[in-house]
C-alpha cells in the first residue's frame, strides 16, 4: 500500500464516480428482473394454457423403453442366452406413500423377499421417482396373487418383461457369465439414461465384457397417466415429446463350441478343476470350464440373499472361476517349454544323457531334490527325460541355463501375465526369478535368490504359478510352433435387426521367433512319446486313439513331503493331494486343438488330468463337422 | 420500485444510527429479511409435503443465520476491513485441504468434515472473495489501474478455479460473480470493460474444453431440454409446466399438482422458484420479487451513504451478488438459463448458504450502522 500513497486520493471525485456506479447497476437489476417478468408472463399468461393442460386432467410421464438384449450363440449358431418373457414386479418410486409399509405388504405376501429389503429400498431411493425398479421375478401363480390385490398398491405393478435365460444352465457359466439386477454400484458405471428402462446388467464373462454390445439403445414414449398414475394410454406427438423406438443390443458370436465344451463339462464332472481349449490357428476359444459350476438362470431370476451366501460358504467355491483365476504350480508341464528353451540357448545337446538315481543333490549340499514319483530312471537323454517326466534331468538342466535364461524362455509363452482373453477375471500368476524376488519381498534376506530355487522351478515347483488358461494358451503357442494368439471369446456380432454379421479378426501377438525348427520338432516329437511310447507318462490313457496327440503330464504338490517320508496319496487328507495337470494338442502335425488341463486333488496328471483331455478330444475329433472361425 | 424502497429506508433509520443500548441492528434490511424468510417457509411446507424435520431444520438454519447476521453487525467495517486478508487466506486453504483430503460426496469434492458439522469452503469465500477486493482498492486511488485490476483479477480467479474443479460450477460463477461486481463498482472505464468483456468471450472455447461432461449436457440440454426427456431434460420440461400451469394466481397453497405428484425434482432446494410459481401463481411471484427487490435497494442504498471505499465497494457488491443468486436461480428454473446448482437465496432449503447470506447482510448493517455523524 505504499506505493499508493504517492497518488492523490480525491474522495468527491470517487464518491461521484461510485453513485454513478450504483445508479447504473440499480438499473441493470431493474432491466434484468423486468426479462424474468417478461418471461413469466410469456409461460404463465401466454402459455397458461397449454402448460395448465398438460399438469391438469391427463398427466403425462415419459415411458422409456428399454432395448432386447442381443442373444449369445456358440461358433455353430447354438444359443447360448436368450430372453423369454416372465412376469415381473415393478414399482415406480414417486406413487408409493410409505416405501417400507409397502415392501412389508408385499413381503407378507411373499412377493418379494424380506432380507431384500434394505437393497430394495436404496435401489428405488437412488433412482429418479418416476423410473421402474423391478423388485422380483414372479411365478404365474405369484402374478395371479398380486393382480387381485393390484389396486392396494399404488406405485407398484406387474408387467411383462423378457428375462435372460441361459439352456445350458451351469455348463457355460464361467464362460458367458450372467446378468443381474442392476446395483448402486453399477448405476455409478453406466449411462444412467441408457439404463432407463433396464433392470439388469451383465454382472461378469462375455455378459459383462460385451454388455455395451449386447445392451442397445433405450427408446421412450410419453405415456398419460391418471392422478394415481396408472396409464391411460400413449400420448401423442402434440405432447412435445417425439418418441423413439429402442435400439435392440446386438447378437454376439463366441468361440465357444457347445459339443467340446458339453464334453469337458461331463468328463470333470464329479471333479474340481477346469479345462481351456484353444484353436492354435487364431486363439478362439472352443471350451472354457470350471467345475463345479453354478446355474446363471439363478443370478437371472434373482437370487434370494441366503441362497447366494449358501453359494460363496460353498466349500467347492463353484463361484470361483478356476480357468482364469485358479493359480497353481504347473509341476512337470513346464518341461517342454524348458527343454526347449534349453536347446536354443544350447546349453544343452538333445542326445545328452543322464543317470537318474531317483534323487539329485547340488554340489556340496546336502539337500535331496527327489524324484516326483520316487522312481529310477536310469540312463535317460532329453527326449526320454520328457516322455517319461524325468525330474532328475531337468534339476540339472534348471541349473545348466541359469533362472533368467529359464524364466525368460517361459514368459515368451506368456507365463506370469494375463493372457489378454477378452472377459475379465484372469490371474497373471507367477514366474519366479531373481529380479521377482527383490520386487515381491520386502526384507532383505528374503529377497536372496538360492541355487535350489532354480533346481526346483525347472520342475514348475516352488514360486512359480500359472493358470489353466495361460498353460492351454501356451499350449497353442506351441502347437502353432511360436505363432501366437490372443485368446478370445467373441469371433463375431449380428445386427439383431438385420442379420448382416461381422467377424472380428483374431488378435495376433508378436510371434516367438528365437527357435529353429528341428528344435520345436524335436520337443514336440517327445510330447507325441508321452501318449504313444513305452514309458510314457499318459501311454496308457491314449490307447487306441486314431489322431496322434502331443502332450505332457504335471502334478502340482500341495503340500510338501518331508525329506525321509514318501507321498502315499492314502495317507493324505482328500484336499491335500496333489492336484493333476496335462497339456496337450492334437493332431501333433498339423493342430487344431490344444488343451489345458487340471483335476484338483485326484493324483498326477497322466491318472486323472489325461482321461479328461481324451474325453475332449474324442469330442472334437467325432464332431466332423467342425468349423474353423474365418473372418 | 427501487427508488420508492430507497427513499422508505432513509425515513426509517433517520436517527437510528445505532440502535437501542449500542447494539448495531437495520431495521429495514431485517424486516424485509424475515418476510422472505418467512414467505420460503410457507412455500417450502409445501414442497416438503409438510415433512416437518426439514421444516424445522430450516428453521434451526436461519436461526444460526440470525446469530451470524447479528455478530457481525457489531464488527465495525474498521475491523471486518483488517480481518479481510485473513479471511482470505483461511478460505483458500480450506479450498486446497478439501481438494487434497475432502470427503467424496456425490462425485464432488465440496465438503470438509469437522466432525461436529459439514461445511463447505466455498461458502467462505462468497463473502471473502468481494471483502478482499475492496481490501484491496481501499487505500488506492479509484478507478483502478490496469495492473491493480490484474491483481484482483488473480484474487478473484484463484478460488474460481479451485472451486470449478472440485466440480461446483455454480458456485465458481458467483465466486466470480461477487469479484467482478466489486471490480465493476470500483469504476473501471468503459473501455477497460469491453477489453475484458472480449477476452471473456474468447476464453469461452477454452472453458468448455475444460468443462465436465455432465456440464456440457446441461448446455445442450438446456438449449434444447426435448431432445433428452429421461435426463437432464426432465427438470426444465417438469419446472417450466409447473410455472406455466400456475398461471395469474396460481393453483392454491399445497394445490399444486406438479410437486405434490412429485413430477417436480429437487422441490425443497434448487426448483422451489417454480414450487411457488405453481402455488401462487404470477401475482405470488411477484411479491416475492418486490421483497427481493427492497433487498437489493436498501443495500445499494446503504453502499451509497457508506464512507470510505472498502464499505462502498463491499456494501454494493454484496447486494447485487444477492441479486445475481434471485436472477440465475430464477432464470434457470423457468428456462431462461441453464441448469447450474444455485439455490434461491433465503428460501431454499439447505446448506450453509443460508448462515453465509445472513452474514453478508451483517456485514451491511454494520456498515449503515457505524458511520460517523460527521460525514453526513
Amino acid at each position: 500500500m505504499a506505493g499508493s500513497s504517492l497518488q492523490f486520493k480525491d474522495p468527491w471525485q470517487e464518491q461521484r464516480l461510485f453513485l454513478s456506479r450504483i445508479i447504473a447497476a440499480a438499473v441493470v437489476v431493474l432491466l434484468l428482473t423486468g426479462v424474468l417478468v417478461v418471461r413469466l408472463v410469456h409461460l404463465q399468461i401466454l402459455d397458461f394454457e397449454r402448460f395448465s393442460e398438460l399438469s391438469q386432467g391427463n398427466r403425462f410421464r415419459i415411458d422409456p423403453m428399454p432395448p432386447t438384449r442381443g442373444i449369445i450363440y456358440d461358433r455353430r449358431g447354438r444359443v447360448i442366452a436368450e430372453n423369454r418373457p416372465n412376469w415381473e414386479l415393478v414399482a415406480v418410486g414417486e406413487e408409493i406413500d410409505n416405501l417400507d409399509r409397502t415392501l412389508h405388504s408385499l413381503e407378507e405376501l411373499g412377493l418379494v423377499d424380506p432380507d431384500e429389503h434394505a437393497t430394495l429400498r436404496n435401489l428405488i431411493r437412488s433412482h429418479r421417482g418416476f423410473e421402474r425398479v423391478k423388485l422380483s421375478n414372479l411365478t404365474e401363480e405369484q402374478a395371479a396373487t398380486f393382480a387381485v390385490r393390484r389396486h392396494l398398491f399404488s406405485g407398484v405393478d406387474i408387467q411383462e418383461a423378457l428375462a435372460r435365460y441361459y439352456p445350458f444352465h451351469e455348463a457355460v457359466a464361467h464362460a458367458v457369465g450372467y446378468v443381474g439386477s442392476i446395483s448402486a454400484a453399477d448405476l455409478e458405471r453406466i449411462d444412467r439414461t441408457n439404463y432407463a428402462g433396464t433392470s439388469h446388467i451383465g454382472k461378469s464373462g462375455v455378459e459383462r465384457a460385451y454388455e455395451q454390445q449386447l445392451h442397445g439403445q433405450v427408446g421412450y414414449r410419453q405415456l398419460i397417466v391418471n392422478a394415481q398414475g396408472r396409464v391411460r394410454g400413449e400420448a401423442d406427438a402434440s405432447s412435445g415429446v417425439e418418441p423413439k423406438l429402442p435400439v435392440p443390443g446386438q447378437n454376439v458370436v463366441l468361440s465357444l463350441d457347445m459339443d467340446i465344451q458339453l464334453a469337458a463339462v461331463e468328463a470333470l464332472q464329479d471333479f474340481r478343476g477346469a479345462v481351456v481349449a484353444i484353436d492354435p490357428r487364431n486363439g478362439d476359444v472352443l471350451a472354457l470350464v470350471s467345475s463345479p459350476s453354478y446355474d446363471p438362470n439363478r443370478f437371472a431370476t434373482g437370487l434370494s440373499r441366503a441362497d447366494y451366501v449358501a453359494l460363496t460358504a460353498d466349500i467347492d467355491k463353484p463361484l470361483y472361476n478356476r480357468a482364469l483365476a485358479g493359480v497353481y504350480p504347473p509341476g512337470s508341464t513346464v518341461k517342454p517349454f524348458i527343454a526347449l528353451t534349453a536347446l536354443q540357448h544350447e546349453s544343452i545337446a538333445p542326445d545328452h544323457e543322464v543317470y537318474c538315481p531317483g534323487e539329485w543333490r547340488l554340489p556340496g549340499q546336502t539337500h535331496r531334490y527327489r524324484e516326483g514319483r520316487g522312481g529310477v530312471h536310469g540312463k535317460v537323454d532329453l527326449h526320454e527325460a520328457i516322455v517319461r517326466s524325468c525330474d532328475v534331468y531337468f534339476y540339472q538342466l534348471a541349473v545348466a541355463m541359469g533362472i533368467q535364461d529359464l524364466s525368460d524362455g517361459l514368459k515368451a509363452f506368456g507365463f506370469g501375465a494375463p493372457t489378454g482373453l477378452d472377459v475379465m477375471g484372469e490371474q497373471s500368476g507367477i514366474v519366479p526369478s531373481p529380479e521377482w524376488k527383490k520386487r515381491n519381498f520386502s526384507r532383505r534376506e528374503d529377497q536372496v535368490w538360492f541355487p535350489g530355487e532354480t533346481v526346483i522351478t525347472g520342475i514348475g515347483q516352488g514360486y512359480m504359478n500359472v493358470t489353466p488358461i495361460q498353460l492351454a494358451s501356451a499350449a497353442a503357442t506351441f502347437a502353432a510352433r511360436g505363432t501366437r494368439f490372443k485368446p478370445r471369446l467373441l469371433i463375431g456380432t449380428e445386427d439383431a435387426v438385420t442379420r448382416e454379421t461381422s467377424m472380428v479378426e483374431p488378435a495376433a501377438l508378436p510371434s516367438i521367433e528365437d527357435h529353429s525348427p528341428e528344435h520345436w520338432q524335436f520337443v514336440i516329437d517327445a510330447m507325441v512319446g508321452v501318449t504313444s511310447e513305452t514309458g510314457g507318462t499318459a501311454l496308457t490313457v491314449m490307447k487306441g486313439v486314431e489322431y496322434q496327440v502331443a502332450g505332457k503330464t504335471g502334478t502340482a504338490q500341495v503340500i510338501t513331503i518331508a525329506q525321509n517320508e514318501k507321498y502315499r496319496e492314502e495317507d493324505i487328507e482328500e484336499r491335500q493331494r496333489d492336484h493333476g495337470w496335462f497339456v496337450a494338442f492334437a493332431p501333433a502335425d498339423a493342430p487344431r486343438i490344444a488343451l489345458g488341463v487340471i483335476v484338483e486333488n485326484a493324483g498326477g496328471g497322466g491318472r486323472s488330468a489325461a482321461p479328461v483331455a481324451r474325453k475332449v478330444f474324442d469330442a472334437f475329433f467325432a464332431a466332423e463337422n467342425y468349423v474353423a472361425s474365418e473372418p | 420500485m427501487s427508488l420508492a424502497s430507497l427513499e422508505w429506508g432513509r425515513a426509517a433509520t433517520s436517527g437510528r444510527k445505532r440502535g437501542f443500548k449500542g447494539i448495531v441492528v437495520d431495521m429495514p434490511l431485517l424486516l424485509i429479511i424475515c418476510a422472505i424468510v418467512a414467505l420460503g417457509m410457507v412455500v417450502l411446507y409445501s414442497a416438503v409435503s409438510a415433512e416437518s424435520g426439514l421444516l424445522l431444520r430450516q428453521g434451526m438454519r436461519f436461526a444460526v443465520g440470525l446469530v451470524a447476521f447479528f455478530v457481525m453487525a457489531q464488527i465495525s467495517p474498521h475491523y471486518l476491513r483488517i480481518f479481510t486478508p485473513w479471511v482470505y487466506l483461511l478460505g483458500i486453504g480450506l479450498l486446497v485441504a478439501v481438494a487434497v483430503e475432502g470427503q467424496i460426496t456425490m462425485g464432488a469434492q465440496r465438503w470438509l468434515d469437522l466432525g461436529v458439522v459439514r461445511f463447505q469452503p466455498s461458502e467462505i469465500l462468497k463473502l471473502a472473495v468481494p471483502m478482499m477486493c475492496a481490501w484491496f482498492m481501499h487505500e488506492r486511488r479509484l478507478p483502478p489501474t490496469f495492473a491493480q485490476l490484474t491483481v484482483m483479477g488473480l484474487i478473484v480467479l484463484t478460488p474460481a478455479i479451485l472451486i470449478g474443479e472440485q466440480p461446483d460450477l455454480g458456485t465458481a460463477l458467483l465466486v466470480v460473480a461477487a469479484g467482478g461486481l466489486t471490480i465493476l463498482l470500483a469504476g473501471i472505464s468503459v473501455r477497460v470493460m469491453l477489453v475484458f468483456g472480449t477476452l471473456g468471450l474468447s476464453a469461452l472455447p477454452v472453458l468448455w474444453v475444460l468443462m465436465h461432461d455432465y456440464q456440457k449436457a446441461r448446455i445442450f440440454t438446456f438449449l434444447n431440454p426435448e431432445t433428452d426427456p429421461l435426463g437432464t431434460g426432465y427438470n426444465i420440461i417438469q419446472s417450466t409446466i409447473a410455472i406455466g400451469s400456475g398461471g395469474l394466481f396460481g393453483k392454491g397453497w399445497l394445490a399444486g399438482t406438479q410437486s405434490h405428484l412429485e413430477f417436480l425434482p429437487e422441490r425443497s432446494t434448487d426448483f422451489i422458484f417454480a414450487v411457488m410459481a405453481e402455488e401462487f401463481g404470477l401475482l405470488g411471484l411477484c411479491l416475492l420479487l418486490v421483497l427481493y427487490l427492497a433487498l437489493v435497494g436498501r443495500g445499494l442504498y446503504i453502499a451509497a451513504e457508506a464512507q470510505d471505499t472498502f464499505s462502498r465497494l463491499l456494501a454494493g457488491a454484496l447486494s447485487l451478488t444477492f441479486f445475481v443468486y434471485v436472477f440465475v436461480n430464477a432464470g434457470m428454473v423457468s428456462g431462461l438459463l441453464p441448469i447450474v446448482g444455485v439455490p434461491l437465496p433465503l428460501v431454499s432449503a439447505g446448506g450453509t448458504s443460508m448462515v453465509t447470506l445472513l452474514a453478508g447482510f451483517g456485514m451491511l448493517a454494520s456498515i449503515h450502522g457505524h458511520r460517523k455523524l460527521l460525514a453526513a
